[in-house]
């Protein structure tokens, strides 16, 4: 039986959504809880930019976990500590935040080892699991942006991950060769942090782009948290800086610190110490659900979530770890 | 000087990686041995992260292969498929991989473990980055510790081309040409792959280790080089710079052989 696809691929189907999608120059700003519940429902297709524990848009993980959204598709894609948060809503007693999984890599936090929790949701078969590699499901966004049905590829053939992906083979039409045709993903919504916005939702970061780039003009809505707001002039005069324009964007929240407990580059590194009291605390299903209603459920929103954390002094200390490493290599 | 078995399998694979040629390498021992390459024999080796860092003076290990030491002082900071696509277009010389098993071919499982894919036994992160990088860089080396559980006859799950089923089957199945793994370093001994079977073969021992050993860690008949020799055990050099430049917080020399 072949894999499903969760979403459309058709390219008129996306142009229909991307027809009614505001073109006007708006001022977007908002809060997180605002941004989830205007446009976050339950049953989207949700996608996370940032690259699983870097430049996350942890605050909107958070506020769907409060705010109780259900049963939502997600792209794993290289999706470490944002599954790690999402499966919290599943197998807690709030229902089932997630349902529908393309995965390329989940449930391992890299080199800091496997969340036991994300386990016990993706082993209890309540997911619907669909597989990739990292560069099929990125060329998904590719293919999306474009506005094409799919786009080729060489990897995957030959092996399970093929099989159980809903790619399919092709033959090149000028060569002959062997080929994969990678299928579009046209997420409903998608939240993506970045440094700098301005209040119409035009935007810039820096490090790696990861999917970004793409992400934001394949996604029929779009959330955006920045780390700063900065005055629209500012785009206006480096407009060769800009990599997200005002277009795809539907929410600005500002959101000082949006990433954490994950690295932000040229702001602050990740707290490595909090991370794997996530990965310890989900050990005991008991403990897991107390230390949620703490440091999650509990809280009103992030900057309280941060507060907790250590606030400003542990903050201070993820900066100065992010901005003078290289003075400790000398 | 005395040598963990750790420090003897990044040694070993920092020794597969020539200078002037570019690797893609995820985190943990893959990044020690690029790092200890580039500090000593091969200081124009290119590094790059499947997340977008090209080239990059890594100030430290990396946590993450997204996270910000990846593209320090790197020439090039971009997409995954950018640098995905460096890859496919051949421009990627080796990359390191690791897995839950290995088969005789060199097909690698990091899916799961069980026989129904709708309900693993045990669930594991998928393939990331593993399929495509197996699938375009020209050779690829692995690092597995060596166990009857992990270097298995058949795959629960064939998530990253080796040779497939065998000689032709990766150009058969649209694979690029003359691509494929060529090196598993275990912390027993370091294998290479027969020219014409495409099987797991033993090309040298770690110093003090036999060919019983290894046989008895396999769970598959391993060929033999007609000349396998001794895995040459690490410099007092290399040593020094791994515990000192590369490695000093322990993060990998500390987790076991």
């Amino acid at each position: 039986m072949p894999a499903p696809l969760f979403t459309s691929v058709s390219s008129d189907a996306a142009r229909q959504a991307f027809a009614t999608k505001p073109r006007a120059l708006a001022d977007k700003v908002m809060s997180v809880a605002e941004a989830v519940r205007r446009f976050v429902h339950d049953g989207d297709y949700f996608c996370s930019g940032g690259f699983g524990s870097n430049r996350i848009p942890t605050a909107v993980l958070h506020e769907i976990l409060r705010q109780g959204k259900q049963n939502l598709g997600f792209a794993g894609h290289t999706a470490t500590h944002d599954f790690e948060v999402l499966c919290a809503g599943n197998r807690t007693g709030r229902g089932k935040t997630l349902a529908k999984v393309d995965i390329s890599y989940v449930l391992g936090l890299e080199a800091r080892g496997l969340s036991p929790h994300a386990r016990r949701v993706i082993q209890s078969g309540e997911l619907e699991t669909v597989e990739w590699s990292n560069y099929a499901l990125a060329l998904r966004f590719t293919a999306a942006a474009m506005g094409v049905p799919f786009v080729p590829a060489r990897s995957m053939q030959g092996t399970d991950t093929m099989a159980k992906s809903a790619a399919k083979p092709i033959a090149c039409p000028f060569t002959g060769e062997k080929l994969v045709a990678i299928p579009a993903l046209y997420p409903d919504v998608a939240a993506i942090h970045v440094h700098e916005a301005d209040r119409f939702g035009n935007c810039r970061f820096v490090g790696t782009s990861v999917a970004d780039i793409d992400l934001a003009r394949a996604a029929k809505r779009l959330i955006i948290t920045c780390e700063r707001l900065v005055p629209h002039d500012r785009m206006r005069q480096n407009p060769h800086h800009t990599q997200i324009p005002f277009l795809c964007v539907d929410a600005v929240c500002e959101v000082p610190f949006g990433s954490y407990p994950g690295n932000m580059p040229g702001e602050y590194f990740s707290d490595e110490e909090h991370l794997r009291t996530w990965l310890t605390v989900e050990q005991d299903e008991a403990a897991f659900l107390k230390f949620l209603d703490e440091f999650v459920f509990g809280v009103p929103d992030f900057a309280a979530y941060l507060d907790k954390c250590g606030g400003l002094r542990r903050l201070q200390a993820l900066r100065q770890r992010e901005v003078l490493v290289g003075d400790a290599a000398q | 000087m005395p040598f963990t078995p750790m420090e003897l399998m990044i040694c070993a694979a920092a020794g597969e990686l020539d200078d002037g040629r570019t690797v893609a390498v995820g985190t943990g021992l893959p990044c020690a041995a690029a790092m200890l390459a580039q500090k000593t024999h091969a200081p124009n080796l290119v590094i790059c992260f499947e997340a977008g860092g090209l080239a990059p003076l890594l100030p430290t290990m990396p946590i993450s292969v997204g996270d910000s030491t990846t593209f320090h002082k790197a020439v090039l900071a971009t997409s995954m498929t950018d640098v995905m696509q460096f890859c496919q277009r051949g421009m990627i010389d080796y990359t390191f991989l690791s897995g839950a098993q290995i088969d005789p071919f060199g097909n690698l499982n990091s899916t799961m473990i069980g026989t129904d894919y709708a309900r693993p036994k045990v669930r594991l992160p998928g393939s990331g980055g593993a399929n495509d990088l197996a699938s375009f860089c020209w050779q690829t080396l692995i690092v597995m510790k060596h166990d009857a559980k992990k270097f298995v006859p058949r795959l629960d799950f064939l998530t990253t081309p080796g040779y497939l089923s065998g000689p032709g089957a990766r150009e058969d199945a649209g694979l690029p040409a003359n691509t494929g793994p060529h090196r598993v370093i275990s912390d027993l001994a370091v294998m290479d792959f027969h020219p014409e079977s495409k099987r797991m073969r033993v090309r040298s021992l770690h110093p003090g280790k036999t060919l019983a050993e290894v046989q008895t860690a396999t769970g598959f008949e391993l060929l033999v080089s007609e000349s396998v020799n001794t895995t040459p055990e690490p410099t007092e050099l290399q040593l020094s710079i791994l515990r000192t430049q590369v490695d000093p917080g322990r993060y990998i020399l500390g987790r076991a052989g």
